[in-house]
């Protein structure tokens, strides 16, 4: 070992033990605060096949950072050529080693492979791996190089607003832009004293005076060494511990482990597993309408993640989900802010006593229409469901007709888990007993609820996916006019569902579809979402004036979309038309 | 006559050196549009706890912002925040955040 050492090695070897000793601490305190059933879900699946999928995951999100590609290529380069130069450096640097020497290798030696061996032939092919090594050094370089000008100009690279950061990640950050150009002058130094350096390396070291190289050879490696070191120690407390955490959580999410209602240790890898990329400020609603700033899933993450969450910040979200959809590592942000707003001592039990005398209705052979609390300010569109149910012969009960029970996902949303799970005990007494087959809701809110939060014996269907089967089976017939429509897709359908395909088919059914510059995961929320406590109405309006700009920018005769509560934002704003799609199926029935 | 559920309530007579008034004033800064209500009913008129009982946020804002909390904190609790009031409400007062902010508000007075 003594013939590979030198001094400066230690800030280096001082930093890999930190690094490994720091994260050890903190993944094993993490596993210990998974609950019970995690532990379960994970000891059963750690031993099966998932963990193939896994790799596959981790090396496409990890190492060539798909999603960043398909958001911006530049961008997308920038990370992937950091980390997956930096990946193939230590590999090809330790294949390198491994062929230089039989015996008596130290694991640094990849590292500073140029200063300790000198011979350009050590093994047959050394010059092919010395080309190799700069070839990648230099694409890492080239991401390196990037990384500065997004900092200045962040909007070739498709963001607008970057993120602001804490002490921990611009020092880790300095130091890790300063690892790879000190590894090239290192590198340099040495090939001007030694000529055994690649392309890249030895072009370089040519332009240099020997004593000059003679001088500077060990300071330079020394503060290459030091530049390590100093990203390893503080990488643990920066946003640089996405690094590990994020194959770790791949790795837990395919073994079967999601959040759960309360903050878990799968929360704290998620915590660590968020890079801070900044990419969720641009598109969220409040930042982009209302510029609000602090409140958005990075931040509210980074200060949960050190330990100061403040309350006011949990509950300014519209849980429009737009940020999950931006999210690269897909990370589930909606959960963690829930768990966030946990209302603790005001969250009781028996609330709704009121409902209890409630009565089911024989449903044996009907379907269940539940209009939910939205649908009853809009009466269009619970009066066109009813029509389209009578046109097609099927006998319904209208769950919802006089008295109205909510769903409880809006108070789910605000953190009330207790009271929301009383309403839900109730609705779903009700609709077993009644016997019903399926259960069709007009409202987004509660078609989420009842998919998601219920877990009912029977088919939930959203009235755009009911329609859509009508029209499919020949049961429902349309005719085609020559409206012109823009279809807004609603957060808690959309997004929150995935039902894109069956609004678009009746609206191309029944009328001329124009395509909008927002659709589908891209789509805006319209502001009303009942996520959001915090903001005002007027702040409320600007973001539904947003939305509402961008869907009329085609100039269309109607606006459709497929929730109450967007149909009643929109209505109040427009000339336009603006109305649920039941209603416009209704006006094209053939009698 | 229709049944509302609620009716004009008997004459009678506030003192308001005996109100606390420092809740409202909390209130007012959680909730600034808490100020524009005009006392119209809409609210109340579309409650769906409303349907149930005699659940009524007008009047439960009016003795709030008398500082008249006695029973405020249980009667509270009838609400589903489904939003329905939050949508109808002419002036654009912001229910959900009032009503959630009340019981928060009117929970830590009693703790203490």
């Amino acid at each position: 070992m003594s013939n590979y050492f030198s001094p400066f090695v230690l800030p280096f070897l001082f930093g890999v033990i930190a690094l490994i000793v720091i994260c050890l601490i903190k993944y094993i305190r993490w596993y210990k605060q998974f609950d019970r059933l995690q532990k379960t879900i994970l000891l059963k699946n750690i031993f099966s096949l998932r963990f193939l999928s896994a790799i596959w995951e981790t090396v496409m999100e990890a190492l060539f950072h798909r999603k960043i590609f398909k958001r911006n290529f530049l961008l997308g380069y920038m990370h992937a050529s950091i980390a997956l130069g930096w990946f193939l450096l230590i590999v090809v640097g330790a294949i390198e080693s491994e062929l230089a020497l039989e015996t008596d290798k130290p694991f640094w030696i990849g590292i500073f492979y140029r200063y300790f061996i000198h011979d350009p032939q050590a093994f047959p092919n050394a010059h092919f791996f010395a080309h190799l090594m700069d070839f990648i050094l230099l694409i890492v370089l080239s991401g390196v190089i990037l990384a500065y000008v997004k900092s200045v100009f962040s909007r070739f690279f498709g963001m607008k607003k970057t993120s602001k950061h804490v002490v921990f990640d611009r020092f880790a950050k300095f130091s890790l832009w300063l690892i790879f150009p000190l590894r090239l002058i290192s590198e340099s130094f040495t090939a001007a004293l030694y000529n055994n350096g690649g392309f890249l390396t030895q072009g370089l070291g040519d332009l240099i005076n020997y004593s000059v190289a003679d001088i500077l050879e060990i300071p330079a490696w020394t503060l290459y060494s030091f530049a390590l070191g100093t990203f390893f120690v503080a990488m643990p407390f920066s946003r640089y511990m996405h690094i590990f955490t994020e194959v770790i959580l791949i790795f837990l999410r395919k073994w079967g482990l999601s959040e759960n209602e309360n903050v878990s240790g799968f929360t704290m890898y998620e915590l660590s597993a968020c890079s801070r990329c900044g990419i969720c400020i641009d598109n969220c609603p409040l930042y982009k309408d209302l510029k609000l700033q602090g409140v958005q899933s990075i931040y509210f993450l980074r200060d949960l993640r050190y330990k100061r969450p403040k309350e006011e910040i949990a509950d300014n979200c519209l849980m429009c989900m737009r940020c999950m959809a931006e999210c690269p590592v897909g990370l589930d942000l909606m959960t963690i802010r829930r768990q966030l707003r946990n209302k603790k001592e005001l969250d009781t039990n028996d609330n709704y006593k009121y409902i209890d005398n409630l009565q089911s209705f024989n449903s044996i052979g009907r379907v269940i229409y539940f209009a939910g609390c939205m649908s009853h300010l809009t009466p269009g569109i619970i009066d066109a469901m009813l029509t389209i149910f009578d046109k097609v012969d099927q006998k319904y009960w209208f769950m919802d007709k006089d008295k109205t029970i909510c769903c409880g996902r809006p108070l789910m949303q605000q953190g009330f888990t207790i009271q929301a799970s009383e309403l839900r005990r109730k609705n779903t007494q009700l609709i077993k007993q009644s016997g019903a087959n399926m259960l069709i809701t007009s409202c987004p809110i509660c078609y989420q609820s009842f998919k998601k939060e219920y877990n009912l014996p029977i088919q939930v269907m959203h009235h755009t996916e009911y329609i859509h089967m009508l029209i499919k089976s020949g049961k429902l017939k349309v005719r085609k006019d020559d409206l012109k429509v823009v279809y807004h897709d609603p957060c808690e359908l959309g997004r929150a569902c995935g039902i894109y395909q069956q609004p678009r088919q009746i609206l191309k059914t029944i009328s001329t579809l124009l395509k909008t510059k927002n659709e589908k995961e891209n789509s805006l929320c319209c502001g009303y979402n009942l996520g959001n406590t915090v903001i005002e109405p007027e702040q409320q309006g600007e973001i539904r004036n947003a939305a509402l700009g961008s869907l009329i920018a085609k100039n269309p005769d109607v606006i459709a979309t497929a929730c109450p509560m967007c149909k009643k934002a929109f209505k109040r704003a427009t000339n336009c038309n603006v109305k649920d799609i039941a209603e416009l199926v209704k006006e094209n029935m053939i009698l | 006559m229709s049944n509302f559920g609620f009716n004009i309530s008997n004459t009678r007579v506030i003192s308001m050196d005996e109100c606390n008034m420092g809740n409202v004033e909390r209130l007012h800064l959680e909730v600034p549009s808490f100020k524009r209500c005009i006392s119209c009913g809409a609210c109340s008129a579309t409650c769906s706890a409303h349907q149930f009982t005699d659940f009524n946020i007008r009047k439960l804002h009016n003795l709030y912002r008398r500082g008249q909390y006695a029973g405020l904190q249980e009667e509270l609790k009838a609400c589903m925040l489904c939003g329905k009031c939050t949508l109808v409400c002419p002036r654009g007062v912001n229910l959900r955040s009032m009503i959630i902010n009340m019981r928060k508000i009117l929970y830590e007075a009693n703790k203490r």
